[in-house]
């Protein structure tokens, strides 16, 4: 469910990019140009957000961290280690 | 479409103008700059042109102007630079007063140059003489001195003795000091060391008049006995260039000679100070004006020229010229026309004819500053053919982005912004640097494409999660460390679970704790390798969508089934095929589930299972596992590979024998009169707004394929169906270098982090903050000089080489020539590079 919301989120933003970025941008919206520009921009950076965002969603192997590197995540990043 | 979807239209035109107002219009055309003109006059020299006589006016104005441009830079004075308020063309009367002007500025400037070597001559000799007066003192007194002891000696018994002696003659001059030692040698040798030579050389150079140049001189008096001596030695004098000057021997008559000289020599100065300010005055008023008559002059030229390629219509008394012009710029060039008559207030008007052709016209696409730099890009390439599918559009954002996914760094991004946004707002002032070198043209020209390749990287930096190497945790790391404190401390490597560890998906971005793990190249790896499949492929598909586009606006409608469908599935089947497993392959297999076949550990290589498809083959998978995806997937790749495999004839024979059924069709056609029309629609051909038979068969030879036989026709086809197939394969493994650039990017950035600056930080102490401080200085040098100038070059060269082969030849024939118009201005800026 949030993986679903996540890419919707996304894809509705670069939508939005991609029909209002030309109004916004310049006075006139309608130039060809500017369109194709705002078009292709959204498009290879939703994509390439995709790309990155599924690579991550079923990962097949975890990162090999090392002890120090563990102790210094469990401090800085609030996800402490367990007493045992 | 838009104005840059494809290149302008362009119209052949006739135009007819009056003499008396020809040079107005070619005036009015030049600044406009929207004509090309065609040389109508191929067949005649260079010097039997009509308006070679103007021509060579200006040629001796522009050398009267390089004349006077020499000696304002040999004074010192600096030249305006005209940047705004470019004068026109001078019109027929300003051309008589600008020539009489430089007539008279040159004559002038003659004048003085030669007067002023005369005077200087002058006031070389003068100072030579006073300079001999003065140093020659010395040598008289000595003389006295000499006499007197003789007399005393003498006692007073040896009277004549003492005369005789007294009769001693001389001569006095001055000479190069590099020619003293030999003049004395000689002067020993001819005399047989019976003359006596006393020297002084003089402290200060004295100018050459001529050139200008120092030169060191030496005064001398040569004393001797006999008149046949003394014709001696003045011949020797004259061989040497020495300057012979009298000298009395008397003190007081030498007195009166200095002052006199040196009276002559205080008028003389004062004269030629003033002469200097006169020239200086003349100068500086010239300079003010100079850069705008040389700018007329240059105009002037470029029209007489321009003149030069139209035909003179005798019978009806006007210039008959031939012009290729954008279509959307025509009302431009009529008003320039009457703007040209109503300058000289011709009665008769001049005009413009539209002449229907079938010559290929120039390419011209209508840039403007933005898009200027990435059309540059492309043409370099090859220009377009003819209305053909501009592909600079859509460079504007896939060559930044292509870029940016080798380059992705955040903080490597943001120093490009930088650098280009601070080229893009103070473009305005920088636009006035003239002598910036080749590099900063480069750079200026490329501004906006430097702008957006770093806006670009900075988002992929973002994506990547990679600032200078190093990682920021913005949403919080979904992985979690589920092991106990007894298992971190028993264990120095650790490897997180990822059916337990991982929690949900970081939202934006890699996980930060990749940058922190020791197998993340592998990870990563996985990731752009595929990333570069993806977007190779696509990007390929859209250039084969690009010949569609193409193939309808040229109407050859049989291309589309005949060539991009074949071509689309041949790329899509397989290629296709492949970033779909792609995509599978990230939504099936997951550590979590209970089903064994969807195991990580059972995760097939896309790779593998490509290369087994294409050539039938099965590899037995670990035990537990299925050798496919998904269900009926054997039988799938089965169908991609035949019908792929079926569309290489297809693309082989399919056009040829169209072709060749078309030949029969339309020979049948002529042979029976009918149905003309009709079978050049279904040929594709453009109908021809004239029906002549004779632009029928022009036509037909223009698109290159009635006149060629079959067997050329299949060959060229064999040709590019070959080279289609195997640079599919080959560019979809060009483009893994979007990995490979990308890695060695991210590497480097470690590398230097690693063995840079962590050495900086790792130091303590006073001496660590000395230390820290040139470590940092050393780690920005190699951050601009290696990762963002190198490595910036190197993803430069590697996007643009994936544009020029990858994209572009799935589309672009580029066998059109550059619409080079007759402008002004191009020719003022080319005048000021060189």
């Amino acid at each position: 469910m949030e993986v679903f919301l996540t890419i919707v989120f996304f894809t509705i933003f670069w939508a939005a990019v991609a029909k209002y970025g030309p109004i916004l941008f310049t006075k006139q919206p309608h130039d060809d140009l500017v369109r194709c520009i705002f078009l292709l921009t959204a498009v290879v950076c939703w994509l390439f957000w995709l790309c990155c965002y599924l690579a991550q969603l079923n990962p097949l192997l975890g990162p090999k961290l090392n002890g120090n590197t563990i102790r210094i995540i469990a401090s800085s990043w609030g996800n402490p280690i367990k007493e045992g | 479409m838009g104005d840059m979807f494809r290149s302008e239209e362009m119209a052949l035109c006739q135009m007819f103008i009056q003499p008396e107002a020809a040079y107005t219009s070619v005036s009015e055309l030049g600044e406009t700059g929207c004509v090309q003109f065609r040389d109508l006059n191929v067949n005649v020299n260079a010097f039997q042109r009509k308006f070679v006589t103007e021509v060579r006016r200006c040629d001796e104005l522009e050398r009267k102007i390089r004349y006077i441009e020499t000696e304002i830079k040999k004074d010192g004075i600096v030249l305006p630079d005209i940047q705004d308020d470019i004068p026109r063309a001078p019109n027929p009367r300003e051309i008589i007063d600008l020539e009489a002007h430089l007539e008279k500025t040159e004559s002038e400037m003659i004048e003085l140059a030669q007067n002023e070597v005369n005077m200087k001559s002058n006031y070389l000799e003068l100072t030579e003489l006073r300079k001999v007066l003065e140093n020659t003192q010395g040598f008289f007194s000595d003389q006295e001195v000499l006499n007197l002891d003789s007399s005393n000696r003498a006692g007073g018994d040896n009277d004549a003795a003492a005369q005789h002696r007294g009769r001693l003659g001389f001569v006095a001059g001055v000479i190069n000091r590099e020619r003293v030692f030999a003049f004395e040698r000689m002067l020993w040798r001819i005399s047989r060391g019976n003359v006596f030579l006393k020297r002084s050389d003089l402290d200060e150079p004295l100018n050459d008049p001529a050139t200008g140049h120092p030169i060191y001189k030496t005064v001398f008096v040569a004393f001797f006995q006999g008149e046949q001596l003394k014709n001696r030695i003045k011949k020797v004098c004259t061989g040497f260039h020495a300057s012979l000057y009298p000298c009395p021997s008397s003190h007081n008559e030498r007195e009166e000679m200095v002052r006199n000289v040196r009276t002559r020599l205080e008028d003389l100065k004062l004269v030629l100070s003033q002469t200097e300010d006169h020239r200086s005055r003349v100068l500086a008023t010239v300079s003010k004006n100079l850069p705008s008559w040389s700018i007329m002059v240059k105009k002037m030229k470029a029209i007489y020229h321009t003149l030069n390629l139209f035909n003179m219509d005798v019978t009806k008394k006007c210039l008959i010229g031939e012009c290729w012009v954008p279509t959307n710029d025509l009302p431009v060039v009529q008003k320039a026309l009457s703007d040209g008559s109503a300058a000289v207030g011709s009665t008769i008007p001049s005009f413009l004819n539209v002449i229907d052709t079938n010559e290929q016209p120039p390419t011209f696409n209508r840039t403007n500053k933005f898009t200027r730099g990435f059309q540059n890009l492309i043409d370099a390439y090859g220009v377009a053919s003819y209305r053909e599918c501009n592909p600079a559009l859509y460079t504007c954002i896939t060559f930044p982005f292509l870029f940016a996914v080798m380059f992705g760094d955040l903080g490597h991004g943001l120093i490009l912004v930088l650098f280009g946004a601070w080229m893009v707002l103070c473009e305005r002032k920088l636009a006035r640097i003239r002598n910036g070198g080749e590099i900063w043209n480069i750079f200026f020209g490329g501004r906006y494409i430097i702008l957006l390749m770093g806006l670009f990287a900075m988002y992929t930096g973002l994506v990547y999660n990679d600032v200078f190497s190093k990682s920021m945790n913005l949403f919080g790391s979904r992985w979690f460390n589920n092991y106990n404190t007894t298992t971190v401390l028993t264990n120095p490597n650790l490897q997180l679970p990822p059916n337990s560890s991982a929690v949900g998906v970081y939202p934006f971005g890699m996980d930060p704790v990749w940058q922190l793990a020791d197998n993340k190249i592998i990870f990563l790896n996985s990731f752009k390798m595929k990333l570069s499949i993806i977007f190779g492929v696509l990007h390929m598909v859209f250039g084969v969508c690009m010949s569609v586009v193409n193939f309808t606006h040229f109407k050859r409608y049989a291309s589309i089934f005949l060539e991009f469908v074949p071509q689309i599935l041949f790329l899509l089947l397989l290629f296709g095929y492949m970033v779909f497993m792609m995509f599978f392959k990230w939504f099936s297999y997951n550590a979590r589930t209970s089903f064994q076949p969807e195991t990580p550990g059972c995760a097939p290589s896309v790779l593998i299972m490509f290369i087994n498809m294409m050539l039938f083959k099965n590899t037995e998978p670990p035990k537990g596992c299925n050798e496919f995806m998904f269900e009926s997937q054997p039988q799938l790749q089965k169908a991609f590979v035949l019908i792929a495999l079926c569309c290489i004839p297809w693309m082989l024979l399919g056009k040829p024998l169209y072709i060749k059924f078309t030949r029969k069709n339309k020979a049948h056609a002529n042979h029976n009169g009918q149905l003309t029309g009709n079978i050049e629609l279904a040929e594709g051909e453009t109908p021809l707004p004239t029906g002549f038979s004779g632009n029928e068969e022009n036509a037909g030879g223009a698109h290159g394929h009635d006149d060629e036989p079959m067997s050329e026709i299949y060959i060229h086809q064999a040709i590019h169906t070959i080279e289609y197939v195997l640079s599919t394969i080959s560019h979809t493994a060009s483009y893994l270098r979007l990995w490979a650039l990308s890695l060695a990017h991210a590497q480097l950035s470690e590398v230097l982090w690693q063995m840079v600056l962590s050495l900086g930080l790792k130091m303590s102490g006073v001496g660590g903050a000395i230390g820290l401080f040139i470590i940092f200085g050393a780690w920005c040098l190699f951050t601009l000089a290696i990762l963002v100038l190198m490595e910036g070059l190197s993803a430069f060269l590697h996007t643009l080489r994936l544009h020029w082969v990858e994209f572009m030849s799935k589309f672009y024939e580029g066998m059109g020539y550059a619409f080079q118009p007759f402008s002004f201005k191009a020719i003022l800026d080319g005048e000021e590079e060189e």
